[in-house]
């Protein structure tokens, strides 16, 4: 067995040289985008881990999970801290959205192939890819950004928009109520509580399918943690977008990129392993704290 | 050595009766001339020695023989003797075990209780037995006896006193003040807690604790609880509804304070179904005690009705009682619903609308996605193996 391992280790470190040679890498994400899925994820789990215990109070894992992490106390200080540093990096960003559409007039950022704002090809795709499924039709051509990843895009400011105020609504409550009346707290709390499963549910399954545990992704997407992938991957994932950078000459040049290197992969596989383990754990138990209430 | 002080302490250790002393000696003397051996036995071999020194120190020391055992009179007696009758001199004690409910089980004989009645001490001597700290161990031999409970179908009250507040108070602490079985049960009339003439009939419950705890007992009878206990409310809580009769807990312990709010939840039912949606009953779960339970806003023994001004919960009142804790509440602040319940339209529409709203949310993303990722997955897996074997061909 130790043989085999080592043999199979072997191959696959040949493998990454030779890929290292050969192959050309194309750059999706970069380092400001990935430190922002960073932060998104890291604060993220933190908040579900710290907020689904109180969500599901009555549950038979709540009370030992809160005593295991120190108390109520330590998960509403661990609660906010997440909170605050999410609603940073979200400030940041859309901080950093302005400043490149209304400062620098970059006009992409709100139309065409590169935006994040849908257009009529998005409900195409829809269409046809749901085609696709059921062997009706070929496979949509995708462009930069599928319809699924502007909806998780546009999933966390709805999310951040509806979480977010409803919980500095909540934590900073009579403050709030000398402008709004008091029974909004208790539309906060549903809001709060209700959204927060939403989104712990649709990011540990959809997202993590869709994006990470796809068979053609499987076991996961490394390009946010690289920022970079492979022509091959670009190509299939994204031949529209692949096409286009080809035409214009600019996948030559300025996009592509050596591999990455094999510390930073390795460093993705296991942060990923452990969020995808955290997310499916928080995933069962709530599953079953939820059928059982 | 004179003679003088031979003859004192022969008659101090009881020497040969002297016409100068009273009869009652003369007539124990005769007793004890047998009974003071020893290795007296009776016939059928128990032993019947008489410590004269102990008789002496007893409560009954200066009684004769005969006093209590009046069917003796004269030597030789009769083997078989009738057993002694307390009640001939303590009658308003023997009467009350007589209706008592120890007299309904088959007698409890006096010595049950009281010990060996040659050496029978003041109740308060703390070698009583019925003395307050030794009380609780007395009743024990039988109330704590599980062949005992199971015969007679009562819980092991004893180790369930021992571990409440009275327990502690009585066993670590020492306090003669701590309530013992007696203090609540009485002594020799001890009544079923079905009889309204018990000082545990559910009615009586709250003027027996009120004994000691006349401050509580006072809000309580003001209170809504207290009223309705009056009126002849059947469902009226008296103190031992929450707080249970012998496992009684200190209330600042997290345990009872976690607790307790599903204690006012067994009457008070949407009440606490409604608090359990809510921000101060998820906290309460995780085991936080710093958070509103239902006394913290309703108040203890002195709740009152809404409508009454001088409820906590009064309107007018809401904003001095929400403060308590979030000390700069508004107005606006008081129009919070600690009871509010989502799937009351009527009474809570925003409330109604927003959960149904986002439940839609929930369900509709959900199973868009969950479609979506079936047929994604098996169009992928199913596709993979065409191009496979196409590949193979």
């Amino acid at each position: 067995m130790d043989q085999n391992n080592t043999a199979i280790r072997e191959s696959q470190a040949g493998s990454d040289e030779q890929e290292n040679q050969a192959v050309r890498y194309h750059i999706r994400f970069s380092v400001g985008q990935r430190y922002l899925h960073a932060v998104l994820f890291s604060t993220f789990i933190g908040l579900a881990l710290t907020g689904l215990p109180l969500r599901f109070s009555h549950s038979f894992w709540a009370e030992r999970f809160a005593h295991v992490v120190g108390g109520f106390g330590a998960i509403l200080f661990f609660h906010k801290f997440c909170a605050v540093l999410l609603t940073v990096a979200f400030l940041t960003h859309v901080g950093n959205l302005l400043y490149r559409g209304f400062v620098k007039h970059e006009r992409s950022l709100f139309w065409g192939p590169n935006s994040l704002v849908p257009r009529a090809k998005d409900a195409e795709d829809i269409f046809q890819h749901i085609r696709w499924f059921l062997w009706l039709g070929p496979r949509p051509k995708f462009d930069r950004f599928s319809y699924w990843e502007k909806f998780d895009y546009w999933a966390v400011f709805w999310g951040m928009a509806v979480i977010g105020l409803s919980g500095y609504t909540m934590w900073f409550a009579p403050f709030f109520s000398r402008f709004i009346p008091g029974s909004w707290l208790n539309i906060a709390l549903v809001l709060h509580g209700e959204e927060a499963l939403l989104a712990v549910w649709f990011i540990f399954t959809v997202h993590f399918f869709n994006t990470h545990l796809r068979p053609e992704s499987f076991p996961m997407d490394m390009v946010i943690f690289t920022g970079k992938e492979s022509e091959e991957e670009f190509r299939h994932k994204r031949p529209e977008e692949y096409r286009r950078l080809r035409e214009t000459g600019q996948f030559q040049s300025e996009t592509t990129t050596a591999a990455p290197q094999l510390w930073l992969k390795n460093f993705a596989r296991v942060l990923g392993s452990v969020i995808v383990l955290i997310g499916f754990t928080l995933l069962v138990l709530t599953l079953i704290a939820f059928f059982r209430s | 050595m004179s003679l003088r002080l031979i003859a004192v302490l022969f008659l101090a250790l009881g020497g040969p009766p002297q016409p100068s002393q009273p009869p009652q000696q003369n007539v124990n003397a005769t007793c004890l001339a047998c009974h003071g051996q020893p290795d007296f036995t009776g016939p059928s071999g128990q032993n019947l020695y008489i410590d004269q020194s102990h008789f002496a120190g007893s409560v009954h020391g200066s009684l004769a023989c005969t006093d209590c055992h009046t069917s003796i009179t004269g030597f030789p007696h009769p083997a078989q003797v009738t057993p002694v009758n307390c009640g001939a001199c303590h009658s308003n004690e023997a009467a009350g075990v007589g209706e008592s409910v120890h007299a309904k089980v088959g007698a409890v004989p006096c010595l049950d209780c009281h010990g060996n009645p040659h050496v029978i001490v003041l109740v308060t001597s703390p070698k009583s037995p019925v003395y307050p700290l030794n009380i609780p161990r007395t009743c024990g031999t039988c109330h704590g006896n599980p062949e005992i409970a199971k015969k007679y179908g009562f819980p092991n009250v004893y180790s369930m006193y021992m571990d409440s507040i009275h327990g502690f108070a009585l066993s670590k602490d020492g306090l003669l003040v701590a309530a013992n079985c007696s203090s609540c049960h009485g002594t020799h009339k001890i009544l079923s807690r079905t009889n309204p003439k018990s000082s545990i009939y559910r009615t009586n419950i709250p003027y027996t604790c009120g004994k000691c705890h006349a401050g509580p007992l006072a809000q309580y009878l003001a209170g809504i609880h207290g009223q309705q206990m009056k009126a002849g409310n059947p469902s009226a809580p008296v103190c031992t509804t929450c707080h249970t009769a012998h496992q009684i807990v200190r209330v600042s312990k997290a345990s009872w304070q976690t607790k307790t709010s599903s204690t006012c939840g067994s009457c008070h039912k949407s009440r606490y179904a409604t608090y359990l949606d809510t921000f101060h009953a998820q906290v309460s779960a995780l085991g936080y005690t710093e958070v509103a339970h239902c006394w913290n806003c309703h108040g203890n023994h002195d709740i009152l009705p809404a409508s009454n001004p001088k409820s906590s919960v009064n309107p007018d009142n809401l904003l001095h009682t929400c403060r308590q804790c979030h000390s700069s509440a508004t107005q606006g602040f008081i129009s919070y619903q600690p009871h509010a319940n989502p799937h009351d339209r009527r009474a809570y529409p925003a409330l109604w609308f927003v959960t149904l709203f986002m439940n839609l949310l929930l369900i509709t993303v959900l199973s868009f996605f969950a479609v979506h990722t079936i047929l994604w997955l098996i169009r992928t897996a199913v596709g993979r193996r065409e191009a496979h074997e196409g590949g193979q061909q």
